[in-house]
This record gives structure tokens, C-alpha cells and sequence, in this order.
């Protein structure tokens, strides 16, 4: 069962091809890690997935093709969490998160609860935060609504290791009631929380399968992307 | 001493024109990153709007008449022109600089080249002694419908949905649609509440200079480009204290340096702002 | 063989352009010198084009070179200074302006650049329409009454100011050509597609761009110098923001970024404008005002042909395309 089917994904940007017909599913449950090296095309692979680059090819959702809009994708339920966190500096926490909210009734139960700072901090201006506040900001922004898939880019970028910890809990027991299509470097983030893996090199799926059987074959590891572990 | 008063309260009622005209424009290129320059058509429609509208009505309605008509031609021309073109800011420059063209001479056309003599209301008229200067009321008219509109969009940014989603797409618009919402309802919203303040400006300039022609809204609408980039584009308060400065400057200037002398120094200002801060002073 | 097939093109438009005063629909002096202007405008917006088309640079403020040109050039002839050193120095002035002014606006770009080059050009119209120190004439203008050389005056010597304006059109061509097929040319060319990947490249688009706006404008007072001598003085329209607009409705009109296209809707523009003058009092309503008519077919032209005249394409695709946006 998948919830998002991506089908010959072509992106080109200022005339340079980024995408060659990336292909692949993602599971309805769980996290399903976006893996590959630096350039090798994972955040503009989800920024199309969120109608944010323009691309050619298929997105299908919960067996449905996606309006062109982003916004639109995103009422329909695909919450998205930017690289570089993308917080509003100029608002209040507050008000970030009140922007974000779309229901009648947000989560602000699960959000403070996953991230009591939040609450605590909640008249301050968000780019006085400290970085790993911002991106639990970020996430904080997407919980408030029930999503029934969340986008992730890199979330545990630039952090300080005791802040990846909390982060990687918080993705863990969110992605016991929704999916997550997750970009992340950091490898033993990738093990604690991914079930599936994709891997992307130069465009184009060169991957896929069990996260497990990736990162546990360390000559297969280093070969795709690049590293040890 | 009196001298004095008087420039001041006359610079601030010129900064209160240039704020109506520039933050309606501010805060579409904030937002939408479109440089309007058929802002200034705006302008020129309240005003003639205004002007016919009060050989029917009490002037004050017919100022109403004149922002209501200037708010529905901006939301007609963002969503008829503007619309077909977002992220095509080029495009969108050239179509608003055809329009401000095609606008202006259809204004002539209509109304004739040559300017109108602009009813004056009695709450406009007469003198108003200050620190023993005597000062014409309609400046206090212009100072005090600026200050309610900056209280009233300081106030809708603030405090509405409507306004925090302006704030937000001001500093990433991309973003904004990221977290589900149509940000394009607020491009229409902003265009019509800086038509609706440029129109007041209109009415307003009308009474201030006493006529109106077609081409009022075109040399306001430079001293207007000026105070926002100096102010900082989207940002209202920016605006109000760019206007401040540009209209006081222009006025103590061009009266104690030869005529012609504030202007230049205005724009002095804003290439001497561009070399410290190109950004603009609210950013 | 090739290289002689792309000579083919200019050399007949120039052979049209030098026969055009000895066939006999064109020699009269009122058809001479309504040509010879629109040639002046066809090289001026060709001029504006290195900015626009070529260099992604949207000015609102070239009319301050061009009205260098004109008001340099007046004010030195009316000092007694002879023609040619007027029109050097008008030239260097144009130079000079430009490169000070670039060296500040090109600090911000896009449409903040656009602001400061129009707020910049406000100075030039308000010096020219307040007379400082009786130099300007303000709004009556300034007549070229004397030390006009005697083959630029009279009726009958019309033909050689259209001979000029011609000379002038080449010259701002060759110069183009020159540019664009150079180095620096397709450095341009990257700035306005990409400047972040010029800037990628190691190469500071910085300097690129500010030697397009100064040699833009070292055109441009170059065409004010043969129009002062076309029209016989300066007025203020000359330095008017309006002047800008029409220069940037003339090169959208005529294709940004191409060959001849912009040449040519300057050339057309001023036509068109001069003959809907003519018959405006005849036409009902609106369409009175040539600006109205020019101003419509601009927009519409922004929307329906984006490539200007040089690229006028299938019609069929462009109301679809229009409403799929809109929606």
C-alpha cells in the first residue's frame, strides 16, 4: 500500500536538468527515508511533490492526482516541513503557528506536548529562536493539522546532537499515526526512524528497498552514498 | 518661530499624501512583488470620481464614492491584468506602465488636459492658529485621514487573519502557500485596500491643491516610489517614517533654498540611504 | 558565402534608407524630417534595448541621458561654443551621468533598480523644467538660433538632417552588434537570464552591467545631440519620465533582445504617434488621444505577442494561455 506514487519526475531549473524520471512509492505507514549525496536532486524531488518547482511526470496521493497548486496540495493533506525550517522571523511563535493551523479545532495538545519550549515561548519574535526551536517550530506548524502525509527536508540539519535526540523522538512518535517521506543526512537518524529507503544519485533512482538492509551492508552504504557509518 | 510651524505642518501634510499613496504600494510590492505604476491612475480616478460624485452628493460621501471606485479598479485591474502574469515581474511592470499610459489619456479624453477646480469642503477651509502661526485646516485634514489609515492597516496586519497572512508572504510567499493557504486572496485584498488609500490621497490632493487634473496621480506617484524604497518595501511603518522625512525635507528645502532644491534633496535621500542600506530603512 | 548572406540584410535596409530622400513620395521637407525623427527614436530605442533586451536592466530614467544630449548641446551653442565640441562634450556628459548614477542604482536590483533610475531622471526633468540660473529656459525651451553650421539650416538642407539621424542609427547598431557578438556580450546575456550564474562563473556582474547602462547612455545623449538639431532646441519633454515609457513601449512593441526589433518600434511608434496626432480631432471619444490607442496596443501586445514584432506567433495558443492563467 502507498499513499504517494511519483512517476517519471522530470525537473529542469535555469536550464539545467535536475531531475531524469525519478520513480517511486511511499508507504502508507511509517517513515521512508530520501537518500542520497549532496546535489543529488532530494529537495527539488520534494519541492515538486509539493508544487513547488515545476516539473513533469506524475504525483499521485491516496490513489488521486494532485492539483497543480501547493496550497491545494496541501489542504488535501501533504503537510511540508522546508529545509532550512522557513520559519516567518517577523512573527510571533504565537502567530506562526496560528497561521498555520487550518482546522477549527488545532492540535495544539500534541504540539506542546511534543515541544513544550513552544508553549513556553509563544510571545516571542521566531527568529530570535535558537536553530533547533525554529525547526520545532517548523514541525510544530504541520502537526497542528491532521495530515495524511508529511515531507520533511532535513530536520536534524545544523542542530546540536542532545536537539537531534529530541527531534528524531518527536518524528518517531509522529510517524506512529501518519507517513513521513523523510530527506535526512544523518544516518543513525535515517536507522531509528525509516522502515523504507530510497536512494537518489545524480537525478535518478539508483535504490530501493528496507532501510535495514541498506545501512547494514556498509560496503552498499558507502557505494550509494558516499559514506560510512 | 511661526515660519517654521508652518513649513513643518505643511511638510507633514505632504507626508501624509505621499504615506496614503506610498504604503498601498509598499505592500503590494511586498507581497506580490509588483512594481504598480498605474498606482498613480488610482489616485487620478478617486480624485475625478470624488469630483464628479459632489454635483450630487455631500462632499463626503462623494469622497466615499471616489475610494470605493479607486478600490474596485484595483481589484479589476489585479485581477484581470496583474493576475495572468504573477512571477512574470517584468511583464506585469510593462502591462501596469501601458495602463497608467492608456489611463491618464482616457482621463484627458473625458475630462480635458487642463485641471478642475476641486469643491472645498467647510471642514477643510479656514485657518488655525498654532504657537502663533496661522495654518490652513486642510493640512491638519491630510495629517489626520493619514494617521487614521496608518492606525487602521497597523491594525489590520496586526490583529486579522487576513493581515498576518500579508505579514507573513511580505517576508516568504512561497512558504505561505507551503502551509495550505491561497495567497493570492491576499494579493487582491492589498490591491484593493492601496487602491481604496490612493483614492483618498486623490480627494484629498484635490482639496489640498485646490483642482485636479490627469496628471496628479503621475508626480505624486514618483515622490511615492521614493518613499518606499527608502522606508523599505512592505513595510507600513517604514513608509510613514520615509514620507515624514521626504515631506518635511522637500518642504523646509525648496522654501529656504531656491525652488526645486527639496526635490533634488529628496532624492539625494534616497541614493545616500541606497550607498548605507540597500535594503531600504525597515530591513 | 555565409558570412556575406549576413551582410545581405543591413546593406539592403541601407540602401532602402539612403535611396528613401531621392525617390519622390518622400523629399518633401515635412516627410524628411518626420523620418529623420523616426530614426532618432528607432537608434534611441535600440540604445535602451542593451539595458532592457540585453541586459535584463528595466531603466526608467534614460530619458536623463537623452535630455543631456539635447540640453548640453543648446545651452553650449547658445554660449557660442561651435557644434562639434558641443555635441563631444553633450556626449561626455551622457558618459560621465551614467556611470556616476549606474555605480549607485545597480546596488539594488530588479524593480528597486527601476525606482532609483526613475527617481534619478525626476532631478533631470525638475532642473530642466525650474531654469537654474536662466540656463534652461524651463518650460519655454531653449531655440537653437545661431551657430547651427549652414548645411544643418533651411528647408532646403532637411535632407541632411535626415543624413544624420541615419548615420546616427548605424553607428547605435554597429555598436549593438559589436557588443552582443563580443565576450562581454554573452556575459550580458547571462546576467539577464541568470545573474547569480554569472556570478558563479567568477565573473562580477556588477561591472558588466554598469558598462551596458553607461554605454546605453553615451547613446543616448549621442541621439539627444542629432535631435536638438532635428527639432531646432530643447524643451522639457525631452527629460520627462513619459519619454522613458515611450522608449520601453517602443522596444517591447518591436521585440526586446532582437536584431532590428527594436529600431523598429521606435521608427513605428513615433510614426504612428505623429500620424494619430494628425487626425486625433477627427476620431470620437478616447481614441482622441494617440496615448490611449498606443497605451491599449501596448498591453495588449505584452499579453498576445511577448516577443514583440520580431516574433509575432500563432494567434490561436494566446487567448487559451491567457485564460488558463487567469483561472
Amino acid at each position: 500500500m502507498s499513499i504517494l506514487s511519483v512517476s517519471d519526475l522530470r525537473v529542469k531549473l535555469s536550464g539545467l536538468d535536475i531531475l531524469h524520471g525519478v520513480s517511486f512509492d511511499v508507504a502508507a505507514t511509517g517513515v521512508t527515508a530520501l537518500l542520497g549525496r549532496n546535489g543529488a536532486g532530494k529537495t527539488t524531488t520534494l519541492r515538486a511533490v509539493m508544487g513547488l518547482a515545476p516539473y513533469s511526470g506524475t504525483v499521485s496521493f491516496a490513489g488521486s492526482p494532485l492539483d497543480t497548486r501547493t496550497f491545494k496540495r496541501v489542504q488535501a493533506g501533504l503537510g511540508y516541513v522546508p529545509e532550512d525550517r522557513c520559519i516567518f522571523a517577523g512573527l510571533t511563535v504565537a502567530e506562526n503557528l496560528k497561521l498555520a493551523s487550518r482546522t477549527a479545532k488545532p492540535d495544539y495538545d500534541l504540539v506542546f506536548g511534543l515541544f513544550p519550549e513552544l508553549s513556553q515561548r509563544s510571545a516571542q519574535k521566531a527568529g530570535s529562536l535558537s536553530g533547533g526551536q525554529q525547526q520545532m517550530l517548523s514541525l510544530g506548524r504541520v502537526l497542528l493539522n491532521g495530515n495524511r502525509l508529511l515531507v520533511i527536508d532535513e530536520p536534524t540539519k545544523g542542530l546540536a546532537p542532545k536537539v537531534v535526540t529530541e527531534v528524531a523522538s518527536a518524528l518517531e512518535r509522529v510517524a506512529l499515526a501518519v507517513p513521513v517521506l523523510l530527506v535526512e543526512q544523518n544516518l543513525a537518524v535515517v536507522r531509528r526512524l525509516a522502515s523504507e529507503a530510497i536512494v537518489l544519485s545524480g537525478g535518478k533512482v539508483t535504490w530501493t528497498g528496507q532501510s535495514q538492509t541498506l545501512l547494514e551492508d556498509a560496503a552498499l552504504t558507502k557505494s550509494l552514498l558516499g559514506v560510512g557509518h | 518661530m511661526s515660519t517654521i510651524v508652518l513649513l513643518a505642518v505643511t511638510g507633514l501634510g505632504l507626508a501624509a499624501l505621499y504615506f496614503l499613496v506610498a504604503s498601498g504600494l509598499s505592500l503590494v510590492f511586498g507581497l506580490a512583488d509588483v512594481l504598480n505604476f498605474a498606482h498613480g491612475l488610482f489616485l487620478s480616478l478617486g480624485a475625478y470620481a470624488t469630483w464628479v460624485a459632489a454635483e450630487h452628493m455631500s462632499i463626503e460621501a462623494a469622497i466615499a464614492v471616489g475610494v470605493a471606485v479607486g478600490a474596485g479598479a484595483a481589484v479589476l485591474v489585479e485581477l484581470i491584468m496583474i493576475r495572468p502574469l504573477y512571477t512574470r515581474t517584468i511583464e506585469q511592470v510593462l502591462v501596469t506602465v501601458g495602463l497608467s499610459m492608456a489611463g491618464v489619456a482616457l482621463l484627458q479624453a473625458v475630462f480635458g488636459a487642463d485641471p478642475k477646480p476641486f469643491p472645498r469642503p467647510q471642514w477643510a477651509s479656514g485657518v488655525l492658529e498654532v504657537f502663533g502661526a496661522r495654518i490652513p485646516v486642510d493640512r491638519f485634514v491630510l495629517i489626520g485621514a493619514a494617521l487614521l489609515v496608518f492606525g487602521a492597516l497597523m491594525a489590520f496586519l496586526k490583529w486579522t487573519r487576513y493581515g498576518l497572512i500579508v505579514r507573513a508572504g511580505v517576508e516568504n510567499r512561497e512558504m505561505v502557500t507551503a502551509l495550505g493557504i491561497d495567497v493570492r486572496k491576499a494579493f487582491t485584498l492589498v490591491f484593493a485596500i492601496g487602491g481604496a488609500a490612493a483614492a483618498l490621497a486623490g480627494a484629498l490632493a484635490g482639496i489640498y491643491f485646490t483642482t485636479v487634473s490627469p496628471a496628479t496621480g503621475g508626480s505624486l506617484l514618483i515622490f511615492a516610489f521614493i518613499v518606499v524604497v527608502i522606508g523599505g518595501m512592505g513595510s507600513v511603518p517604514g513608509s510613514a517614517f520615509a514620507a515624514i522625512a521626504v515631506g518635511l525635507l522637500q518642504q523646509f528645502v525648496n522654501y529656504y533654498g531656491t525652488s526645486g532644491a527639496g526635490d533634488i534633496c529628496v532624492v539625494a535621500l534616497l541614493a545616500i540611504v541606497l550607498l548605507v542600506r540597500p535594503k531600504g530603512l525597515a530591513r | 558565402m555565409k558570412r556575406f548572406m549576413k551582410l545581405l540584410l543591413p546593406l539592403g535596409l541601407m540602401a532602402v534608407f539612403v535611396s528613401l530622400p531621392f525617390g519622390s513620395a518622400f523629399n518633401s521637407p515635412g516627410t524628411l524630417n518626420l523620418l529623420a525623427l523616426c530614426l532618432v527614436f528607432a537608434g534611441l530605442a535600440a540604445g535602451y534595448d542593451l539595458l532592457f533586451g540585453r541586459t535584463g536592466l528595466l531603466s526608467f530614467g534614460h530619458a536623463l541621458y537623452f535630455a543631456l544630449g539635447v540640453y548640453v548641446t543648446a545651452i553650449l551653442m547658445r554660449q557660442g561654443i561651435p557644434l562639434a565640441l558641443a555635441a563631444v562634450i553633450a556626449v561626455l556628459c551622457g558618459v560621465v551621468v551614467a556611470a556616476a548614477l549606474g555605480a549607485i542604482a545597480l546596488r539594488v536590483d530588479g524593480i528597486a533598480f527601476s525606482m532609483v533610475t526613475l527617481a534619478f531622471a525626476q532631478v533631470g526633468a525638475i532642473l530642466v523644467a525650474r531654469d537654474p540660473g536662466g540656463l534652461t529656459g524651463g518650460e519655454e525651451g531653449l531655440a537653437l538660433s545661431k551657430g547651427v553650421p549652414d548645411f544643418l539650416t533651411g528647408v532646403a538642407n532637411t535632407v541632411n538632417l535626415y543624413w544624420l539621424a541615419l548615420a546616427y542609427v548605424v553607428i547605435v547598431l554597429a555598436v549593438l552588434a559589436r557588443v552582443v557578438s563580443s565576450p562581454a556580450g554573452r556575459v550580458l546575456a547571462g546576467v539577464r537570464d541568470d545573474a547569480r550564474r554569472v556570478g558563479v562563473l567568477g565573473l562580477n556582474p556588477y561591472s558588466f552591467k554598469l558598462t551596458a547602462f553607461t554605454l546605453s547612455g553615451g547613446l543616448a545623449a549621442m541621439g539627444g545631440v542629432v535631435y536638438v538639431l532635428i527639432v531646432g532646441g530643447a524643451s522639457t519633454h525631452v527629460a520627462s519620465s513619459e519619454l522613458t515609457l515611450m522608449l520601453l513601449v517602443m522596444v517591447v512593441l518591436g521585440g526586446p533582445g532582437t536584431k532590428y526589433g527594436p529600431a523598429i518600434g521606435g521608427a513605428l511608434f513615433t510614426f504612428l504617434d505623429y500620424q494619430l496626432t494628425g487626425v486625433a480631432d477627427s476620431l470620437p471619444g478616447p481614441l482622441s488621444q494617440p496615448l490611449f490607442i498606443l497605451g491599449t496596443v501596448f498591453i495588449l501586445a505584452v499579453y498576445f505577442f511577448p516577443g514583440g514584432l520580431a516574433h509575432v506567433t500563432a494567434l490561436k495558443n494566446v487567448l487559451p494561455r491567457y485564460f488558463r492563467r487567469v483561472s
